[in-house]
């Protein structure tokens, strides 16, 4: 299988803490793989490295086998490496069609145009209108992304990640904070991705990382703890001892 | 439900989606009225030949002409501020360079025939505010919006220093004498009234605002929106966030050259005043009366206050800059978007009120 | 040559006098302040009506300065600023232009447009040489008074339980609220001392500085460099930041009179292009 995705001992340090400590990972192309850890693992951390929002203190980081270690967010976003946030990053004053039809033009290269009208091809609108319907929020697709309920701007956050047409995925928490009554949509939106988007899902959450994901890594203190089929991991006895010890801390 | 039919599903879609995006591109009733005021108000000049009395408005045609200059000032503001959230306290001096572009090539074009043009006079104004522009929009991109701020601040006192110092050319701080454009297109000689002043003031003034009302709603206009409304997520979908903000940049610069060389071809006249700070603050003011965000603005921003200021000066000269702080302070506090804000929200309990025909539009 | 120094590091001290306030507070709740010159106005020409108008001795003035204006500082910062905090920089910057010009204006209003003169008591003028340098008096005067402040700042921010507490918050003003501090006290405290400290300046440089209506406008920008230059994380980099200031001002104005204020804005634009983390290292990480 060919690998989409790979780091080679990748190294984060902010001061004196080490935020991603020597991570070389691995995601073949069509992956449903989930990185899970207790909090302040360096999740969020490493999918930021992943994107480009930081930039590593060592280490480097291939997209489809060209070292994408230097590049810029927008241009790892152009390779196909496309992300949602933990916390929401959308644009509040504008409506979700015209959120997607901004994605879709950027990828088109139809957004430096000065004169033509905004909206005015048609393959592209229908693409946008496709996708949102695809993604429940067909009900809101001209309202103001503003005033929207959390999950269908959860769901949004999807929508704009998957306008650009990649080739990898990252979710970050993306149920994170959403009512139950609105998390089995974010949940069957998840499921439904096609097979041609490789998928890293960053979760805190057992019960959807055991529901989608085919293999798992565990971070641990910016370390790559364990890998292994989501079977193998849910048996490992140190990766319940990781989630055990950190109950055990919370509650005390 | 097959994949075909749910594409044919959204084809259908589209049209309607689309029409609904184009939408927010149509004239609306009250643009034809906006400019429909402006064109009345330069024709009521022509009624004392007619026979009629039209109180205030024709001795007050040099006002008028400034209002448009001003207002295409501060059109040039709500495109980096309204839509790509750029903050600038330093419009002014590319007004001001706009200014002694078009005021030097007059003044010193007289006799050679093509340079003294009003028009190329403009383009020579604009042009030289735009390459200042593209310079100086390297140090907008980075930091928060308190060090844009700080850097446009400085870079306009260090346009209006050099303009001080440079006496040989501009005239220091008796401002450059004797620019004298030739007739507009050859045909309409600038009179002592005012009367080509306002038209050719009206005529470039429209020209930009409809080329910058095509730009924002194109789908440019539209990505200088996400970055305005969040540039993380803008560069996050891959977009040329720091190329846009360049080219916005640059573009605003171009305009408020031309609206410095309209001012100083309509009145023969360019002064280190053109590039002083009150400008900067004034023309940013004006965008925030107004309303940003809406081109609409800064045009209505800058009639209101430039009416207000010639009416309140002539009850308390220099005193009118306390009633501008305390309008300003008020603003801040309690209205959102100025003026067009506050008539957004009455047509918007009017609308509740009475539901309209047509209940898809806004 | 001396005495360009000297006179510049008098000025130096006085501007960080002036500036140290906006610099804290705007560190403290990242609420820009231009309207800061204002209080420092307001000391100013409470120095000058109660000397020139009621003849009262230039030294129950300095503290009258510093208690007037704190007092002017916390009641605006109770009814006004508080407001704006949450409010962006824009809205921030337009709200004290707003202040700026109505001050501007009042004072013109109530005190002419003129510049205002006091004559500062005979002991503090004249100058003497000293290593060949022409010591002003009155410069002197203003080094030592600043020094003191400056020791005393640094006293109370670095060793006082009410600096630790300042100091947590600026560094991160959720973990100091989470920690139990009470930020809002700390920062009306804060404002209302560094008004004052301004108020302070005024009065000080009422004689040196030219006070009229335009103080606000004209002296913001010397006050923006200091903030840009020196950082407002620490007081020692506005401090320092305060002095170069003043010595290149001066010294500008004495070597090269024709660039004028030239020298200091290009200062300006090149620290913020090369060092803006040196300016405000918080937020410029987004």
């Amino acid at each position: 299988m060919t690998t989409v995705l790979e780091t080679r001992v990748l190294r984060k340090a902010f001061g004196g803490i080490t935020a991603t400590n020597d991570v070389s990972f691995t995601l073949p192309a069509g992956a449903r793989h989930a990185l899970i850890g207790p909090n302040g693992a360096g999740k969020t951390t490493f999918v930021n490295l992943l994107s480009g929002v930081l930039l590593p203190t060592s280490g480097s980081i291939f997209l489809n086998g060209e070292d994408v270690t230097e590049w810029s967010v927008r241009k790892r976003s152009r390779a196909g490496l496309a992300r949602t946030f933990q916390i929401n990053q959308l644009f509040a004053d504008l409506t979700p069609l015209q959120t997607i039809m901004i994605a879709i033009n950027e990828r088109e290269n139809a957004a430096r145009s000065w004169f033509r009208s905004f909206g005015a091809r048609k393959d592209l609108v229908g693409e946008a209108v496709e996708l949102i319907e695809s993604l429940n929020l067909a009900d809101v697709i001209h309202n103001r992304v503003g005033s929207l309920a959390y999950g269908k701007q959860r769901l949004l956050e999807i929508a704009i990640a998957l306008a650009a047409k990649p080739s990898v995925l990252l979710l970050d928490e993306p149920a994170a904070g959403v009512p139950e009554s609105e998390r089995d949509q974010i949940l069957n939106v998840v499921a439904a991705l096609p097979a041609s988007v490789s998928l890293v899902l960053i979760e805190h959450d057992m019960d959807l990382v055991f529901r989608f994901a085919k293999t798992i890594s565990v971070l641990v203190n910016g370390a790559l703890f364990v890998e292994g089929s989501a079977e193998e991991i849910a048996r490992d006895p140190r990766v319940r001892q990781v989630y055990l010890g950190e109950e055990v801390i919370n509650h005390g | 439900m097959s994949v075909a039919s749910a594409t044919d599903m959204s084809a259908a879609a589209a049209g309607p989606a689309s029409l609904r995006l184009m939408s927010a591109a149509r004239w609306r009733w009250y643009e034809f009225l906006f400019w429909g005021i402006a064109v009345a108000c330069g024709l009521s000049t022509l009624a004392p030949a007619l026979g009629f009395t039209v109180p205030v408005i024709p001795t007050k045609l040099m006002l008028m002409s400034e209002i448009l200059i001003l207002g295409l000032l501060a059109l040039s503001i709500d495109l980096t501020l309204g839509y790509a959230g750029l903050v600038t306290l330093g419009q002014g001096a590319f007004f001001g360079i706009g200014a002694y572009t078009a005021g030097l090539m007059a003044k010193y074009g007289a006799g050679v025939a093509p340079l003294s043009d009003p028009l190329l006079g403009l383009l020579g104004a604009g042009l030289a505010a735009g390459v200042v522009g593209f310079a100086t929009s390297f140090l907008v991109l980075r930091g928060s919006d308190l060090t844009r701020l700080m850097v446009t601040l400085g870079v306009a006192l260090i346009v209006e220093e050099l303009v001080n110092k440079l006496k040989d050319i501009t005239g220091g701080t008796d401002g450059l004498q004797g620019v004298m454009s030739s007739s507009v297109l050859g045909i309409w000689d600038f009179d002592l009234y005012g009367y080509t002043a306002f038209w050719y003031a009206l005529g470039i003034t429209f020209l930009c605002f409809w080329f910058c009302r095509r730009l924002v709603n194109s789908p440019f206009g539209y990505s200088l929106r996400a970055i305005k409304g969040n540039a993380l997520r803008a560069r996050a979908i891959g977009m040329p966030v720091n190329a846009r903000l360049i080219q916005v940049y640059t573009l605003s610069a171009f305009i408020a050259g031309v609206a410095g060389g309209l001012l100083a071809q309509t009145t023969q006249f360019a002064s280190p005043d053109m590039v002083a700070f009150h400008r900067s603050a004034d023309s940013l003011l004006m965008v925030i009366f107004g309303g940003a965000g809406h081109l609409y603005g800064g045009l209505i921003g800058a009639a209101i206050f430039r009416v207000m200021q010639d009416f309140l000066s002539n009850i308390t000269p220099q005193y009118w800059l306390f009633w501008v702080g305390i309008v300003l302070i008020l603003l801040v506090l309690f209205v959102r978007n100025g003026v067009i804000g506050l008539m957004m929200a009455a047509s918007q309990k009017y609308i509740a009120k009475v539901p309209p025909k047509s209940g898809a539009l806004k | 040559m001396l005495t360009i120094l000297f006179d510049g590091v008098a000025y130096g001290m006085l501007l960080f006098v002036l500036s140290v306030g906006l610099c804290v507070t705007l560190g403290l709740m990242n609420f820009i302040n231009l309207a800061h010159g204002a209080f420092a106005m307001a000391g100013g020409y409470l120095t000058v009506v109660m000397m020139n108008w009621y003849g009262i001795s230039f030294y129950w003035c300095l503290p009258a300065a510093f208690i007037v204006s704190a007092v002017l500082g916390v009641f605006l910062e109770r009814t006004l600023y508080s407001r704006l905090y949450d409010k962006t920089h824009l809205d921030q910057v337009l709200f004290s232009i707003g202040l700026i010009f109505v001050a501007t204006a009042a004072v013109d209003y109530v005190m002419g447009a003129s510049q205002q003169i006091i004559n500062l008591p005979a002991h503090l003028n004249g100058r003497f040489e000293f290593l060949g340098a022409s010591i002003g008096v009155y410069r002197l005067f203003v080094i030592v008074i600043c020094g003191l402040l400056t020791v005393a700042l640094q006293f109370v921010i670095g060793r006082t339980r009410f600096g630790s507490r300042l100091r947590a918050s600026v560094d991160d003003g959720r973990v100091a609220r989470g920690l139990g501090i009470d930020v809002t006290f700390i920062f009306a405290l804060t404002f209302a001392f560094g008004s004052g400290l301004a108020g302070l300046g005024g009065a000080l440089g009422a004689s040196i500085l030219s006070m009229d209506p335009t103080f606000p406008l004209k002296y913001m920008i010397y006050f923006l460099i200091v903030i840009a230059v020196g950082g407002t994380t620490t007081i020692t980099g506005p401090f320092f930041a305060s002095i170069l200031l003043g010595v290149a001002d001066v010294a500008g104005k004495y070597f090269v009179p024709s660039i004028g204020g030239f020298i200091i804005y290009s200062i300006m634009v090149l620290v913020l292009i090369f060092k803006p983390e040196g300016l405000f290292a918080r937020s410029t990480k987004r």
